[in-house]
């Protein structure tokens, strides 16, 4: 009756072997590499590529020891981050020969060890999270209304033009709050803006309150409500690809969240200070004219207030600039700003390329305005501050430089925060976690190590208690341990800190089957079953049981899932996969093994299970009358 | 090996009064030091900054202290993290102010004290994060008792999950009552362990039930009590034999988990311990209180709520 039909065998030999292979990779650790990756939409990462590595590496001298094209990215490999380091730099002073112009993104990053025969197998080591290999996470929380009352801020002025494009005298368009307003000094107006509105702005709603003067008050409607928002989401997440780019991160995550947060993750950044810093640029950007009417020049030197239609910023240096409210155009329009020369007086220039669009809007409003000033306003966290106001030289088209008093770094910072582009709507930093390298290594070593001594010392009480039936449940907890692992793998989980204490937690929980399993045995055989009958009923009578208390313990688990975030969520994980793989090791798996060993013999006169011990017969604790 | 050799039921529901009273003792401590001194949340449910920095020598807290504080932040806490050279720096979130100014603030002044300092990690957490984690934490136990109580309703029977739901309520205070007591942080990581210990304790009474449930059909003659005890006294081996492997995994990462794996074994541990007790004491006397029967699970046609059955009510 201890038997398993062959199929049974070759079930548990089969997720052995798979096991095994999918476990292999994660023993065998990380390489230094370098990683090419496409830093513009343009470039193509392709075998032209590779063999570019290739010279530039052979053009150092530097020996990669592996060097191949996986995925869009080139990866080289090399024994020691010296190599790596040396090698970075001659891949990237071969494939970006520019400086501030990235076509490729060249990074330093670890990959595996692994041979590839196992990587061809799709067998990959388990991801590690931030706090095993460090690195930053972000969460930023995008503020929507900003998003919605700059559209509609843009509409405004949109209205403005068609109005005035239709003959419609109004009596002026303002912004209250969530909604546009138009006023008329009559009743024909009101109707002819109204048609004007509906045939031109099929995003809003356009409703006319009784009372006070005529006037109509346009707001989104629900779908385009909605619209703005997942556009301001996906703007600012693109934005912020171009940023990371620009910090040559191997891998990494920018997601959204939830509705209005995105979350970044840059694992193996050293210099987090900088991540911070080009990241936490909130910015968003807008280019207004200045206000160089008589009142504007007053409130500029402070001798008048500001007029109206103006607003008040400073410059870097502290100088005020009056600036009017209408936008010309926003960071939106903007395609690309590079640093460079001017190629008559020598001084340093950011050449910007805008939209067709914008390049229209340019060339109307640079006609119009020939040498006066226009200024590039930078918005971080709801304040402005001038980057720049140069005089309009000539008439712009949608290619432009600008050029004036700045140093070379000034032009280079001025370029890469231009072209970092500028975000929808600001956004705040919500959750930050930045661990050091070091840490991350410490980390490892930590749960590693909490993994095995617990892993050992249950191995070892578990032979002396239960003798060879121990030794099956040890075994059986290693299968398990084999099995996570693997299937952990597989699914590229991201493994962390808590991940791997819930590991060690599931395999201290698993064992409880086994437990549940031996001492069943034992009181079967207490009680003078035969041994075979005693392994058979034990088992059976074990399994409910198990399955309960599995089940209670998978409702926690489920509910860490469906209900943590971060940490406990990498905890969940691991613990719901422990439960699922410990009822498949401690029960198929270690059945499989005593009936291989014991199953054949028909006359087993004992089983290696520890002492039973059976109380004299004067004391029958089973017995209900003698209670 | 054995450690069992017990010849007799031993008869745990004689004292069931005793140590139901030792239970509500512990756990209106528990709730009254949670009243009173509150638990001492971490940075993830309360917002705010927390900075891990290691000097090269034993650090002066006195004097980080004083350079933290001179940055003008309100309620700072400086301590040792694990090593005596290793320091963990606390602000509350400021307005106006991102996390990324805040840190580089802080590490600039430290650095200025003593330029041989290195940041090893930081962590901001903005305020509606942490209301929401506070909040998402609540579901979560809530989802996991209602979870729970359906499962052994399903299982067993109405009395049996309110038993085993009380017994384990009964755990999870006592735990944050530790927490309480000692003021040790209350972090995501420990919510985590408690949340697993639920789920773990319940399995121990879930034994027990499952062994009760097994003597009622099969020791017809004996009465609840005798029925409790006996399954009790079969499950108590296995019981301790468990719950030691597996705090065998959690001291083991008590001993070289490090600082930050510190408070969830600790969560664990005292889950672990009590989690026993309350198994076989508390689970099993409630649903002794509470009147279960052979009837309740043994199906046997007979209609439910006989007053004058016997074994409903049971008192030793």
């Amino acid at each position: 009756m201890n038997r398993y039909p062959i199929w049974k065998y070759i079930v548990i030999a089969i997720t052995l072997l798979v096991a095994v292979i999918y476990t292999l990779p994660n023993l065998f650790g990380e390489a230094p590499a370098v990683q090419v990756s496409a830093g513009k939409v343009t470039t193509k990462v392709d075998d032209g590529t590779l063999a570019r590595v290739e010279q530039a590496l052979k053009g150092a001298n530097l020996v990669s020891s592996q060097l191949a094209l996986e995925g869009g990215s080139v990866r080289a490999r090399f024994d020691s981050t010296d190599t790596q380091l040396k090698a970075k730099d001659a891949i990237e002073h071969a494939l970006n020969p520019t400086p501030g112009d990235a076509a490729y993104i060249v990074a330093l990053n670890l990959v595996s060890r692994s041979p590839t025969w196992l990587t061809a197998l799709h067998a990959k080591p388990m991801y590690l999270g931030l706090d095993l290999r460090g690195g930053v996470h972000f969460m930023l929380q995008v503020d929507m209304r900003a998003a919605i009352t700059k559209r509609l801020d843009t509409l405004a002025s949109d209205i403005r033009v068609s109005l005035r494009e239709k003959d419609v005298r109004h009596g002026g368009i303002t912004r209250e709050g969530n909604s546009i307003e138009v006023r008329a000094r009559d009743a024909a107006t009101l109707e002819a803006a109204r048609r004007v509105l509906t045939d031109t702005q099929p995003d809003l709603e356009v409703a006319e309150p009784t009372g006070g003067e005529p006037r109509l008050v346009a707001s989104f409607k629900p779908q385009a409500l909605q619209k703005v928002q997942t556009d301001a989401v996906k703007q600012n997440i693109t934005t912020l690809h171009n940023r990371v780019n620009e910090l040559g991160v191997a891998e990494p995550v920018i997601q959204q969240q939830g509705l209005d947060r995105v979350v970044v993750q840059l694992p193996g950044v050293q210099d987090t200070a900088k991540a911070k810093d080009i990241l936490g640029r909130t910015a968003t950007l807008e280019m207004r004219l200045v206000d160089e009417s008589a009142e504007g020049r007053a409130a500029e030197t402070g001798t008048g207030p500001v007029p109206f239609g103006s607003e008040k910023f400073l410059e870097r240096d502290g100088r005020a600039v009056i600036v009017k409210r209408q936008v010309i155009l926003t960071g939106e329009s903007l395609t690309d700003a590079q640093p460079g020369f001017d190629s008559q007086t020598q001084q340093p220039k950011v050449d910007l390329t805008v939209d067709a669009k914008g390049g229209r809007i340019m060339r109307d409003i640079s006609r119009e305005n020939m040498k006066k000033r226009m200024a590039i306003v930078l918005f971080e966290k709801g304040k402005g501050e001038v980057l720049t106001a140069p005089v309009i030289q000539a008439e712009l088209g949608n290619r432009f430089q600008i050029s004036g008093a700045m140093s070379v770094v000034e032009a280079n910072d001025l370029a890469l925060l231009l072209r970092a582009g500028s975000l929808a709507a600001p956004m705040e930093i919500i959750e930050e976690r930045t661990i050091g390298p070091s840490l991350g290594a410490e980390n490892i070593a930590k749960g590693f190590n909490s993994v095995a001594w617990g892993f050992l010392a249950i191995c070892v009480f578990m032979c002396l208690y239960y003798a060879l039936f121990g030794g099956f449940s040890s075994l059986a907890l290693g299968f398990n341990l084999l099995l996570l692992v693997a299937i952990l793998s597989m699914l590229q989980a991201t493994l962390t800190l808590p991940g791997m204490a819930a590991m060690a937690l599931a395999l201290g929980m698993a064992i409880d089957a086994n437990v549940l399993i031996n001492e069943r045995i034992r009181e079967e055989l207490r009680n003078g079953s035969s041994p075979q009958a005693a392994i058979h009923s034990g088992y059976d009578r074990a399994w409910a049981t198990i399955l309960d208390s599995n089940v209670t313990s998978l409702i926690a688990g489920l509910a860490l899932l469906a209900f943590g975030s971060g940490p406990v969520r990498g905890f969940a994980v691991v613990h719901c996969i422990g439960i699922l793989t410990s009822m498949f090791s401690a029960v198929f798996f270690s059945r499989g093994l005593v009936n291989f060993w014991y199953g054949r013999q028909k006359k087993l006169k004992s089983v290696s299970i520890g002492t039973v011990w059976r109380p004299g017969t004067d004391a029958q604790r089973t017995n209900p009358d003698a209670a | 090996m054995e450690f069992f050799r017990i010849r007799r039921d031993i008869p745990f529901m004689k004292h069931a009064l005793i140590l139901n009273a030792i239970s509500a003792i512990t756990f209106l401590l528990a709730v009254f030091f949670l009243v009173t001194r509150g638990l001492h949340l971490s940075v993830e449910f309360t917002g705010g900054t927390v900075m891990e920095v290691a000097y090269v020598q034993p650090a002066d807290l006195e004097k980080v202290r004083g350079t933290v504080s001179a940055l003008g932040y309100g309620d700072v806490q400086v301590q040792n993290f694990g090593t005596s050279r290793d320091v963990i720096v606390r602000l509350p979130a400021k307005k106006g102010e991102t996390s990324a100014q805040q840190s580089e603030e802080v590490i600039q002044a430290l650095r200025a004290a003593d330029p041989q300092v290195q940041l090893r990690r930081t962590e901001f957490v903005g305020p509606q994060v942490g209301e929401e984690l506070a909040a998402d934490g609540l579901k979560a136990l809530a989802f996991v008792i209602i979870g729970i109580m359906i499962y052994l309703s399903m299982r067993f029977e109405w009395k049996y999950a309110v038993a085993g739901i009380i017994a384990n309520l009964h755990d999870v205070v006592i735990i944050l009552g530790f927490f309480a007591f000692f003021q040790w942080e209350f972090s995501l990581a420990v919510l985590a362990a408690v949340l697993a210990v639920l789920g773990y304790s319940v399995n121990e009474s879930v034994v027990i039930f499952d062994r009760i449930r097994e003597n009622f059909r099969r020791y017809r003659k004996m009465n609840t009590v005798q029925i409790i005890d006996n399954a009790i006294t079969s499950t108590i081996s296995r019981t301790i034999i468990t719950h030691a492997s597996t705090q065998t995994m959690v001291l083991s990462m008590l001993l070289f988990g490090g600082e930050t794996l510190h408070y969830f074994a600790m969560a664990l541990t005292i889950g672990i311990l009590f989690g026993i007790y309350s198994s076989v004491f508390v689970a099993a006397a409630i649903a002794m209180w509470l009147g279960v029967r052979r009837e309740d699970l043994v199906k046997t046609g007979r209609k439910e709520g006989d007053p004058s059955d016997p074994n409903a009510g049971a008192v030793v």
